[in-house]
């Protein structure tokens, strides 16, 4: 993963999106390590949210989404441990989920698959104050969001000890950097 | 420390591991089935190679349960995938669909055949892997990319949690389980309570219940964001242990000054039936106040709520009385499905009971529409149903259609349910 600049609309959701929401359980047939099917994993991505959200994430009969930036709030990705998950939002061009706060497995799945940039927010709730659509551009190097209509700025928390782990670009790199693999 | 601590630390040949730690530590099983197999073997073939061998052919448990039971294509060629990786590896544990060894649910089917052991480290691609941990282990989910990881070195770097602390104690009231409990706890720390956390319980109250029991509450451990539920072994997990496996296992309790992020106390003599309305496991009241909402359907089973011991409290309810709406029996494995045909409740087997209340025939057993699946998946909410279910997790849409509603309870508040097409606690029937 080499995006430290990542700019474009964000798609804005509530707290505890699930991860049946992100990619509904009969989807789960597909293999995310078959390129094809991986394709097809995005376009399904977060279809399971309630019909009350009228923007759809990835529209019918596309695979990518228009929107590379997903706004959530506490304990986005819980639920399953699937990995199915990070990787229909990355198969659908997301780049990173920004949120107060991540359910564990997901965000050590993110982690391990390199799809997507998981990044909390320090503290106010962005779900709120931003809606679908609105454009913002991401320093992971700063630390910031930045919204462009109005030009505020807003603090990130820094990405922790992982940071390591996905700067080699994931487990295996890292275990392979270290010698643990070969 | 604590007793995850002590387990992490032995298997990652240190002498302490504190909480934030990050280890690599040794897995003493992986176990992974249809669903997020394929996915984890296609990691290890692309990272390790065509031709590469798993870690240790008898450490890796291949369990295929979830899409057993339907026409869908694509959900049989991922078991024919497993089968495959089966052969061509010399895997000894695989428990293959349409055959004497198929046995239905995962989280069912390890401690059954003996592959859970205290003292050990269970890595699986399932969030519910954390159930494990009622035999005194380490056990959590994993995602498919850390899982090929470990499939080829047996290794898994991980950070040690924190622990958070539940004493139960006090007697428990009749018509009050092990489900009541967690969905009692779920409810007071929040869907998230405990990101990232080890959840220990302990207590009279825990000692009191079954080891099958203990597994409906670590099994929810998960649904607080926990990365692993802990309960010490005693006499009653040794004993199961033992019945099941003759491999030899180490014991460990938590010191009597280790550290916790958190320590909660709860008198379990003041626990009622509750119920998780939707769409969130937290979203936790109690049977009695919620008595006049009517329900479409129940349903009775997976890993939460499908072992023997939650088809014999429903049963206890449902004997001599009628369901008023559809209910579905689906035994998570097949030594359930044989138990609720021999177990007897005043002279009459358990299958009985069901069919005069007049419930569904019982399904094979699988994961079925605990987590909703393919749309010919028995039991799935495919229009805008509201179900009683003794499963785990009640997010939009996770027992089928995006318009139908999970209501969690446990086996006897949903049989009870079923009596009167209402949610009921069951000491109103
Ligand atoms: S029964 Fe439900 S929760 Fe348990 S493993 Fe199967 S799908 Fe998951």
């Amino acid at each position: 993963m080499s995006h430290h600049m990542i700019k474009g609309k964000v798609f804005v959701v509530g707290d505890n999106i699930d991860t049946d929401q992100i990619i509904p359980a009969q989807y789960l047939n597909l293999v995310p390590t078959n390129p094809e099917e991986y394709k097809k994993l995005g376009s399904y991505a977060l279809c399971g949210l309630p019909d009350k959200h009228k923007a759809r994430f990835v529209k019918d009969g596309e695979f990518k989404t228009e929107y590379p930036i997903i706004i959530g709030g506490k304990n986005f990705g819980c639920g399953s441990s699937r990995e199915h998950a990070p990787v229909a939002l990355g198969a659908a061009g997301t780049k990173a989920v920004i949120a107060n706060s991540f359910a564990r497995i997901f965000f050590r799945n993110c982690i391990a698959t390199g799809e997507v940039y998981p990044v909390e927010i320090t503290k106010e709730d962005l779900n709120k104050e931003l809606k679908t659509g609105d454009e913002v551009e991401i320093s992971l190097e700063r630390n910031e969001l930045k919204v462009i209509k109005t030009g505020k700025v807003h603090k990130l928390k820094d990405i922790g000890d992982v940071k390591e782990v996905i700067e080699s670009g994931g487990i295996f790199s890292y275990a392979r950097k270290k010698g643990m693999i070969k | 420390m604590t007793i995850t601590e002590k387990i992490l630390a032995k298997a990652s040949g240190k002498k302490d591991a504190d909480p934030g730690d990050n280890i690599w530590v040794s897995a003493d099983i992986l176990m992974t089935h249809d669903v997020c197999g394929p996915g984890t073997i296609g990691v290890f073939k692309r990272e390790f190679g065509e031709d590469a061998k798993v870690w240790d052919r008898e450490k890796v448990v291949i369990i295929p349960d979830h899409y057993i039971f339907t026409a869908d294509e694509m959900c049989h060629r991922n078991v024919d995938t497993l089968r495959k990786f089966v052969k061509e590896q010399g895997i000894k544990y695989f428990y293959d669909p349409g055959t004497p060894s198929y046995s239905g649910v995962c989280h069912v089917t390890l401690p059954e055949k003996g592959h859970c052991r205290p003292g050990e480290v269970l890595f699986g691609t399932d969030s519910h892997t954390c159930t494990h941990g009622a035999l005194g282990e380490f056990a959590t989910g994993i995602g498919n990319t850390d899982a090929g990881f470990v499939m080829g070195t047996g290794k898994l770097l991980i950070k040690v949690p924190a622990s958070m602390k539940f004493i139960i104690d006090g007697e428990l009231p009749a018509g009050v389980t092990a489900k009541d409990i967690i969905l009692r706890i779920i409810g007071d720390i929040g869907v998230d309570g405990a990101t990232y956390c080890a959840m220990e319980f302990a207590g009279s109250t825990i000692e009191s219940l079954s080891v099958e029991e203990r597994m409906t509450i670590c099994n929810m451990a998960i649904e607080a964001g926990g990365k692993n539920g802990i309960i010490a072994p005693d006499e009653k997990t040794i004993a199961y242990v033992k019945s099941k496996t003759k491999k030899p296992f180490e014991c460990f309790k938590s010191d009597k000054d280790a550290k916790y992020l958190s320590v909660k106390q709860y008198d379990a003599s003041k626990f009622v039936p509750v119920v998780a309305m939707p769409f969130s496991p937290d979203n936790v009241k109690n049977a009695a106040d919620m008595k006049d909402f009517k329900i479409d359907r129940v349903y009775i089973g997976s890993c939460t709520g499908g072992k023997i011991e939650d088809f014999k409290m429903a049963a206890a309810v449902l004997a001599g009385r009628k369901v008023k709406v559809k209910t579905f029996i689906v035994p998570a494995t097949v030594e359930v499905e044989k138990a609720i045909s021999t177990e007897k409740i005043g002279g009459k087997t358990l299958v009985q009971i069901f069919e005069e209340a007049g419930c569904d025939k019982p399904a094979p057993p699988s994961c079925a529409a605990c987590l909703g699946g393919p749309v010919d998946t028995f039991g799935r909410c495919n229009n805008d149903e509201i179900c009683v279910s003794t499963t785990n997790r009640n997010f939009p849409g996770r027992m089928g259609s995006k318009g139908s509603q999970t209501i969690l309870a446990s086996a006897m508040t949903a049989a009870a349910s079923a009596v009167r097409g209402k949610i009921t606690d069951p000491r109103d029937v």
